[in-house]
């Protein structure tokens, strides 16, 4: 075949005249750059668009309002693509080319493992918007999410008021169920309950019947899921196709919100209970008013969900300790962020300014037949973020030396 | 041979000496990471354009070098255990650790190690006449059985996650722009040296018998040679190179992970030779350096879309221009001095 020489040359000097990304247009010195750094392709991406059009949401209505310090936030958005070494690349274009004043993003623990360094190298702010396995506390990240003492630990709780004294511990296998189910072990000890079995697929696994035999022939009170992804769906079906229901097994998951109930099938999981700090259906005036903005946006058909919520405030958060040091200079912002408190869709949430992580209201929940999620416990009061679990004797000895 | 090597020279300087002072020290650390893919490409390319051996699996070997070196940067940075392990709930430091502590025997280990295995496996395969589809297809289940695998151990490789938060390579801080630099210039220069080394073997009366058993491997038998051993010793360099270059992403990139060595981005580096034009070294290289650069331009311009502006530019390039970059090259410089 002879080839159009015209369209070949044409076609080398257009893919490398994309690639003069450095003469990107710069704002104006009135604005403010900061940077939004998600998984938008690959398999996260079902979950972190969410977030990253929470968070998009969160900075358009901060800039209707005035902005921060007088000035326009300008977002720059980049896609993780699911691969933890991507997002250490992007951290650091976005710290290092756009020279960002704060950076949000992550979802997974091995995401947030991967950009640590990078802003500890250059001593940049993110803020991690998702509940992790804790453990961990750098000065460059402030964590919006819930760590354990305010999600699995009151989930455990209320296993034990409900009076489930023999659990099985189902989990995908990385370092958030991993670490999780050693927190619950110590937890299980301490007081009194049994652990039936430990089992962990590899993410994306969906071939559940052989470990939903095991399950269901330990017979446990009821289960602690930490799957995570598609391995959900193909685990609640598994366990609904042998019979049983919420009652007969109950499943607490503390990774599947309103966004994932959909993707399960809410004939699947009705009536299983969750764990998070906030849901769609929580009761609070800044809720009602995030929900309608976000719908308002995006599509009446669009549900929030507590990662999304995480990240929306992680916006608010990061602004209002920018106004209170008067500078967005890294140093100054982390100093001023410690103390400061917002009402919130969840509720009232405060900067722990010692361990950078959030005041959060544990909630237990209820998947309704709508796919939504009611609330049937709460902590009554923002928990003070443990992320090293001190403050529990029982958990001694589980964060290393 | 003056006028064969000016290419060569002159690349050699825009690399070493140009980019060097006009990139930033980011541009230049994403450089050298392509370079490393490079290193990769160019086993490809001597195993698959010169030896017509499709190894979806060069991944393995990268995996094993970045490995070998992360577990050596991890034991080096001091304060007792590597962090993952504390985090996964091992108490000491696994045997299999305790070598990775001496650098040569790291160093050793990223390059001797691959070129053993694939010693092996080429001599079991090769010796049954496995070859085609059948060898691609081997190798690539090699790639996935060795993310499972190491997924699995997550005390001793650090699962899903991986290794990073390395502090400093051979005494050198890994945050200074200086040391980005050093490690850019050794990589280039790595890859320069096994570039002039592979093209001198592939003209050598060793390159011509590769490209007969490509082209009619029985033919070759019959006159006497013995592909499988030709072959083994031709898939174990390749192996090589990637391992040393997995070494060497380590500390330039930051990180390593199983997701840097799986199915994708072993199948990534064979159709990065292929845009580049396999039947040409200097093509494998090209092509790695190329689709390295398009990726990071298209993701940081379309955010949302570059992967599907990446499919195509394979797709266009591949159905214009068949031999690749470097064929559209070489015909432009034939029409010129015709």
């Amino acid at each position: 075949m002879r080839i159009p020489r015209p369209i070949v040359s044409a076609i080398l000097v257009l893919s490398l005249a994309a690639c003069g990304s450095d003469a990107r247009p710069a704002g104006d010195s009135g604005d403010i750059k900061v940077g939004i750094l998600h998984s938008l392709s690959g398999t996260m991406a079902i979950s972190e668009v969410t977030v990253r059009d929470a968070e998009l949401l969160a900075i358009e209505e901060i800039n209707k309002a005035g902005g921060v310090l007088g000035k326009q936030l300008v977002p720059v958005v980049e896609d993780g693509a699911s691969d933890w070494p991507t997002f250490a690349e992007k951290a650091t274009k976005l710290i290092r080319q756009d020279k960002v004043a704060t950076v949000f993003g992550g979802w997974t623990s091995a995401s947030r493992k991967a950009m640590l360094p990078v802003f500890e190298r250059y001593k940049a702010l993110l803020w991690y918007p998702v509940q992790y396995e804790g453990l961990e506390s750098s000065p460059y990240i402030f964590y919006t999410g819930a760590t354990t003492n305010q999600q699995i630990i009151p989930g455990l709780d209320y296993l034990k008021e409900q009076g489930k004294k023999r659990l099985f511990l189902v989990g995908s296998d990385y370092v958030f169920p991993r670490t999780a189910n050693k927190i619950i072990k110590a937890y299980a000890a301490a007081n009194g309950m049994e652990i039936l079995g430990e089992e962990y697929t590899p993410l994306g696994h969906t071939e559940y019947s052989t470990l939903v035999n095991k399950v269901t022939q330990a017979r446990p009170d009821a289960v602690f899921n930490t799957l995570n992804g598609d391995s959900n769906v193909a685990f609640f079906k598994a366990l609904k196709s042998t019979g049983a229901t919420a009652e007969s097994m109950p499943v607490l998951s503390v990774s599947i919100a309103e966004e994932e109930v959909t993707g399960i099938g809410v004939d699947n999981v009705v009536g299983q209970p969750v764990a998070w700090n906030y849901y769609q259906t929580t009761d609070t005036s800044a809720n009602k008013a995030f929900v309608k903005a976000y719908k308002a946006r995006y599509g009446q058909d669009k549900v929030t969900s507590d990662p999304m919520e995480a990240g929306y405030n992680a916006v608010y958060l990061w602004a209002e300790a920018v106004k209170k040091a008067g500078t967005t200079e890294v140093e100054a912002v982390r100093k001023a962020a410690g103390g400061i408190a917002l009402e919130r869709p969840e509720g009232l949430v405060t900067i722990d300014g010692e361990s950078q992580h959030l005041y959060k209201t544990a909630r237990i929940g209820i998947v309704q037949p709508d796919g939504l999620i009611k609330q049937v416990w709460d902590s009554g009061e923002p928990i003070k973020p443990d992320p090293y679990l001190k403050g529990y004797p029982w958990a001694a000895g589980l964060a290393g030396q | 041979m003056i006028r064969r090597n000016l290419p060569f020279a002159a690349v050699a300087v825009i690399v070493l000496v140009v980019a060097p002072l006009l990139l930033e020290p980011f541009r230049l650390s994403l450089l050298a990471k392509y370079l490393c893919y490079a290193i990769v490409a160019l086993g490809i390319g001597l195993a698959w354009g010169q030896a017509g051996m499709l190894t979806l699996g060069q991944g393995v070997f990268f995996g094993l070098g970045g490995y070998s070196m992360a577990m050596h940067l991890k034991l080096t940075e001091g304060g007792g255990l590597p962090d993952f392990m504390v985090w996964s709930g091992v108490e000491e430091l696994p045997a299999l650790w305790v070598p990775f502590g001496d650098p040569v025997l790291a160093l050793a280990t990223a390059v001797l190690g691959p070129m053993l295995i694939a010693a092996v496996l080429g001599t079991l395969v090769f010796r049954q006449r496995v070859r085609g589809a059948y060898f691609a297809i081997l190798t690539q289940a090699l790639a996935a059985a060795m993310v499972i695998l190491l997924v699995g151990q997550q005390g001793l490789t650090g699962g899903t996650n991986g290794m990073t938060n390395f502090f400093d390579v051979f005494g050198q801080d890994l945050a200074d722009d200086s040391t980005q630099r050093g490690l850019y210039l050794v990589v280039a220069s790595v890859l320069g040296v096994l570039y002039l080394a592979t093209r001198q073997l592939v003209n050598s009366r060793y390159g011509r018998l590769l490209v007969a058993i490509r082209d009619g491997e029985d033919r070759v038998r019959f006159l006497g040679y013995d592909p499988a051993l030709v072959k083994t010793v031709t898939f174990a360099l390749s192996a090589g190179m990637a391992g040393l270059a997995g070494a060497l992403f380590v500390p330039v990139v930051g990180i390593i992970s199983p997701a840097l060595l799986g199915v994708v981005p072993s199948l990534e580096l064979v159709v990065a030779v292929a845009v580049g034009g396999r039947h040409a070294l200097a093509g494998a290289v090209l092509g790695a350096v190329v689709m390295g650069y398009a990726q990071t331009a298209f993701s940081e311009q379309f955010a949302d879309g570059w992967l599907y502006l990446q499919g195509a530019l394979f797709i266009l390039v591949m159905t214009l221009a068949p031999k690749g970059i470097i064929g559209v090259a070489e015909r432009w410089r034939r029409a010129r001095t015709t």
